[in-house]
Order: structure tokens, then sequence, then C-alpha cells
């Protein structure tokens, strides 16, 4: 940098860092895993609205499992699927606190899918984040139910045929027809533009769920580079042409 | 007139060199270094830190929250 | 002033819980047991005591909503049949994975699968030995009578926490559907949230006020430090057993043959015992309250002093392992029992008894 406009590295200057409530722990996720980018976002999010001493978390079972290692609040890991019922519980017998889940496609969108609608269908102040990289991360790149026509995966190696497995699961659509749903939003990590539209999201979530306006389903469109055999950025490539097209980012309800 | 100039610090060790900060900076000034850290990741550094604008694109998009981002005005132009 | 009332085992299980101060209860609808949740949702106690009661959209629901609901310190309790608990299994292996304290009433119904909806015992195998996968234990309390329905929900809470562990109350069909004088218990405060903060302050999710975060999980990737957990859980069990055996006998002073039956099959028992006695029989019973921890040596004491053993249960025979167990198979003991939901008759037990012990 030329000496002459040698930025002075000093709090007056400071324009980021890692966020206050992010833990040192280095997080096990793949490099260029956006996991990481939404913990970052969840754990702003909580800080700025000052609620991380009367926030629970709830991790699923997945590459996410261990999310209660990396943002400084309260944490329960969940069954595999089940965040929501415990979310559920969680809120009603602590209605003052923030509670939410952070769950995977497999995990909210296959063995939750049940745990997922009727939470949402009972209109639980709640906000739930719903990680779609249509594919399993954790157990090593099989198909998901969100995951595309065509996509190779270890259980799909010639690609997800329609007449075998059926469609990529469009949950979030499906979830704009409970009435307990007040916000319904899809969103994606992959340039800041994106980032900083999905904190306005998650804020948005936590606060309706907090002011009691019922669910909140924040689905995050996300990369798996090493289950999609791409590189970081290649992923998000992929993503921007494959994956938006089938679930479009923007506001599926706000009510 | 005002120039607006920023830098960054990257936490080295924490980098695991996915280079999605380089492919999000508006002024090519990342990149990733030939050396590596101690897990063996290329890390991401200021190759072209004249460029920098402190737009902190580079450290929302780090998905291990490795960027730190400072910024400056510079109000006059520096005497030569 | 007592209060009295005839009420049935399943009403009994809903009022008691609201007196012992729980804080919520999730449920699933299964006969035999539906008013519990029928109970809870007309004595409304959401708007005396604050007490939460959620009809879940399912067992797996239920047991994850305690999973919850326990993991914030919170008094949490469901109540299901035999299918239902099977449902459970896995929320229940999480909850004792994550050493967290919850209350399950199995209203049991005979099986396997759907089975019929008359009472049985055949799930002491399930309560006792393997709730779940991962080889962890549960307190398994065996009410034999309404009111002990009622007291067995304020001790089931008491152990939980005291253990931090799931306690099963394991009922059956007879005695959720009987109708039956209780005393009830005075209404009970519920915890407030300060004091389960401060009391539960290194587990509960309370809100990481005043503290560093508090994390509830089940899951390690490291096999030596979840082995040293696994050892932890294991002297936690050894504890147990050493403080929590419960039983009782009858006519046992004297006895020369022992029946072992618990829950509603004591019940038969005791009409066998005094049956045996007219007839110059000296049959004592015991009948074991926990079923885990197993009253092991009183029932090896006395077959030290007996010359033979029936255990007698509404299944094709668990208990008496046991029972042979406990007694070493110092006498010999044998198993009588009914399935399928067929409560055995006084008679047909003491016709059985006495082919194996004739005069």
């Amino acid at each position: 940098m030329s000496e002459e406009f040698k930025v002075e590295i000093k709090p007056e200057n400071l324009v980021y860092q890692k966020p206050a409530l992010t833990t040192d722990a280095t997080m096990h996720y793949c490099p260029g895993c956006s996991h990481g980018t939404v913990h970052s976002l969840i754990a702003e999010v909580i800080e700025e609205m000052g609620i991380q001493d009367s926030t629970i978390g709830v991790s699923p079972v997945g590459c996410s499992v261990f999310a209660y290692n990396y943002i400084d609040i309260d944490w329960a890991e969940a069954a595999h699927g089940r965040a929501c019922a415990l979310a559920t519980a969680m809120k009603r017998l602590n209605p003052g606190k923030m509670v939410f889940t952070y769950q995977g496609d497999g995990d909210l969108a296959a063995i939750g899918t049940g745990e997922t609608i009727h939470a949402c269908n009972r209109g639980e102040n709640i906000a739930i984040i719903f990680i779609n990289n249509a594919i399993y991360g954790m157990t090593g790149g099989q198909m998901a139910p969100t995951t595309l026509v065509g996509m190779k995966t270890a259980t799909t190696p010639e690609g997800r045929r329609v007449d075998l497995h059926g469609y990529p699961f469009k949950i979030a659509e499906m979830l704009t027809h409970l009435d307990g749903v007040s916000y319904i939003t899809r969103q994606s990590v992959n340039n800041p533009v994106n980032v900083r539209r999905a904190k306005k999201a998650i804020r948005k979530g936590f606060e309706k769920a907090m002011a009691g306006k019922g669910t909140s389903f924040i689905e995050i469109v996300a990369t798996c580079n090493s289950g999609w055999k791409l590189s970081p950025v290649e992923a998000n490539r992929w993503m921007e042409e494959h994956m938006h097209p089938v679930y479009p980012l923007g506001d599926l309800k706000d009510i | 007139m005002a120039k607006i100039k920023g830098t960054i610090v990257v936490d080295t060790e924490r980098c695991k060199g996915c280079s999605v900060c380089v492919a999000a900076c508006p002024s090519e000034v990342l990149a990733l270094h030939r050396s590596v850290n101690s897990k063996g990741y290329n890390f991401s550094y200021m190759e072209n830190p004249d460029a920098c604008i402190g737009c902190a694109n580079c450290a929302i998009v780090c998905p291990d929250s490795c960027i730190t981002v400072y910024r400056q005005k510079f109000d006059t132009a520096p005497v030569r | 002033m007592e209060e009295v009332r005839l009420m049935k085992g399943n009403e009994v299980l809903a009022e008691a819980a609201i007196r012992c101060g729980c804080d919520g209860y999730f449920g699933y609808p299964i006969t035999p047991q539906s008013e519990v949740l029928e109970t809870l949702m007309e004595l409304k106690p959401w708007e005396t005591t604050g007490m939460v009661v959620l009809q879940a959209e399912s067992e797996i629901a239920a047991i994850n909503m305690l999973y919850g609901g326990a993991a914030t310190g919170k008094r949490v309790m469901t109540s299901s049949s035999s299918p239902g608990i099977s449902l459970m299994s896995e929320g229940l292996s999480y909850l004792a994975g994550a050493e967290l304290p919850c209350v399950v009433v199995n209203v049991q119904r005979g099986g396997p699968g759907l089975g019929t909806i008359q009472p049985s015992q055949s799930d002491y195998f399930q309560a006792t030995k393997a709730p779940g996968h991962g080889g962890f234990r549960m307190i398994v309390l065996a009410p034999f009578s309404v009111q002990e329905m009622h007291d067995f929900v304020g001790l089931a809470f008491d152990l939980a926490f005291k253990y931090r562990t799931p306690v099963m109350i394991l009922s059956d069909g007879v005695i959720g559907q009987m109708m039956e004088k209780v005393v009830l218990g005075p209404q009970q405060p519920r915890w407030t949230d300060e004091y389960i903060a401060e009391t539960c302050m290194d587990w509960a999710l309370t809100g990481k006020k005043g503290r560093g975060r508090n994390i509830v999980t089940s899951v390690d990737l490291d096999p030596n430090s979840h082995e040293r957990f696994n050892l932890k859980l294991q002297a936690k069990y050894r504890n147990i057993e050493e403080n929590e055996v419960r039983y009782e006998t009858v006519r046992t002073d004297d006895a020369e043959y022992l029946l072992v039956a618990y829950g509603s099959a004591a019940r038969i028992g005791e009409k066998v015992v005094e049956m045996a006695r007219e007839e110059g029989y000296r049959l004592g019973l015991l009948r074991p309250v926990t079923l885990y921890p197993f009253p092991t040596g009183p029932i090896e004491v006395l077959s030290r002093q007996v010359k033979g053993i029936l255990a007698l249960e509404m299944s094709a025979g668990q208990l008496i392992e046991d029972v042979k167990l406990a007694s070493q198979c110092r006498v010999p003991a044998y198993h009588y029992g009914r399935t399928g939901g067929v409560v055995p008759s006084p008679g047909e037990v003491y016709e059985a008894f006495k082919a194996h012990f004739p005069k």
C-alpha cells in the first residue's frame, strides 16, 4: 500500500470484524461452506437485537450438528429431523425467549418434514433457518429431497431421475399454504449483496418470532462444494445457474 | 479531494483458502498466498493492497469470519 | 383438608401432573390412555398454574417436545401406550444421552404390533432393559392402584430431577381404566424461571445470562471421551440401584413359597395369596414397585427362605428372567402369564401354582 494512504488499524477505522458472538472455535465445515456465512449472520442478528442472553438455538443432525460450537448462546442438539418439536416446547414453556432452529435439507425436508409442517401449521413463534444445499453433506453426498433433477449424488450416480426419486421438494412453497406461518423467504449467501439480504431476512424472521406473529421460515439456498465436487467459487456459480432457477430467491409470504 | 481507502487483516490460521473472498472483491485486491498456514491452506492476503476500498465484501462472504476490515477517509491530497 | 375422589387411573395422572407443578404435557391420543390428554384439556391448567398442554402430531414429536422442554429445565411429561412408546424410543435415548429429566407414562396394551387395546405387561423388557438404543437405563415405577398413579407422578419428577434421567411410570390398561378412591395431593407451585435458572444453572437452557452458555447434546465424536461419559452414566445407574429400589411384600415373613408380580398382576397376586393361605400354603407376595432398579436383593434374601417362586405377569415371561437372576436359581422359579390383553383370574393362577408346587 502506498505510504500516503496507509489505513491505520485502529478501532475508529473498523468496518467489519468477526461477530462477537462467533466463538473462536475453528469451524469443522469444509472450506467455502455456506454454513459458516449463515452462522455469522445469525450471530450478528442476535448481537444487534441484544438477545444473546435470552436466545436458544436448536441444531440438527447433519453437517450443522455442531453449530452449537460456533455461536455463543444456549443450544440444544436435536434428534434427526426433530428440531421443530424441541423448539415448539422450548418456546411454549419459555415465551419470552427467542427460539430458532437451524436445519439442513435432509433434516428438515426429509426425516423432519412432519415436525416442520406441524410447527408451522400451529404457528409456533419460532424462526426456522433452513439450509438447502440439495445434498446430504455429513453422510457423504447422498440425494436430498431438494436434489435437482439430473443432479449426481452418491445415491443418484447417474443423476436424480424423476421416475425413481420424484421431484425436488419445494417445501418453502408448500408451507405458504399454512396459516400459522407469517414469513417465508428464500435467500442465498453466494455474493455480498445476497449476504446482506439474507441477514435482513434473518433479522425480520427473528423479530416476527419475538413479536408473536407466528412461524418464520428462512430458507438459504446454499452450496456444498465437497458434495457437489466443485471448488467453492465454482459451486457458487453452479448454484446461481442451476439452483436459483428451481429455488428462486425472494419473499414467498410476508403477512 | 477525499479518498476512501481500506485495508484488511486476515486471520491466516483460521483461513481455509476457499477463495470466496477473492471472488467477492470488486477491486481485485485479494489472492491466495503461495505459502500455507499450519493446516496446509493457502490463506487469503492482499496481493494488490492499494486497490482496497474497505467495502468489507470479502469479510461478509467469508464462511470462517477470518477477515477484519478497516477503512479511512483521506480528506486532503498528500504532499509529495 | 384431605381431598378424596373416585377417579380413573388415567384421569388421576392428569390431576396429579397439575398438582405437582408440572410445566408441560405433550401427548398424542392412543387407547387405553387418551383420558390423560382429554382430562388435561378439560381442566385447562394453563389458566390456573400456567402449565402448557399440547396435542402433538405424533408420539415422535411428543417425546422430542419433552426433550426441548426438559432442556430448558422445565418439568415435562407425556403419556402413551405400547405402540406409541415404541415410537418414543429414539427420543428417550436422546433424553438419556443428554441427561435430561422427564416423566413418561406407558399405559400398556397387548402387543406386538398394533396388538389389542386390552391390558398387558408385555413392555417390561422394553422399559427395563432397552427403552432405546445405546445402553441406557431409565427408572421404572409400576403403580398397582389409582392412588399410586397419583403418587408416582410427583415421585417420578423428583427422581427425574435428582438423577437427571427419564423416568417411566409403567402402568397398564387395568390401572389406567379402573376407578378407585384416591386422595389427591395439595397444589404445588410450579418452579419459577428464576428458581430453574439458579438450581439447574450448570445444564438448563435458560439463556446464558450471568453464566457461560449451556449446551444440551448427546453427540461426541471422540470414542474415549464418549466412553468416559458412558462410565459416568453407569456410575449414576449404580447409584440409582443402590438407593432407589422400592418394593412391597405381603405375608412373606413365614412364606414357604413366593409369588412375584407387579402392577395390576400384583392385585391378582394378592388374591392368590389369600386363596393359597386358606388351603394351607404359606404363600407370600413380593411386589416390585421399581422395576428398574429391580429389587434383586430382597428376592435374593427370600430365595433362601422359600421352596419355590412363581412370577406372575401379563406377558409370555419377562419378569421371570429378573426373578431367576435375583434368586440365582437357588429354588425352582416358574412363570405364569397371559398375553394379548387377557387378564388372568386368581383361580387360574392358583391352579398353575399348585401344579408347579403340589403339596
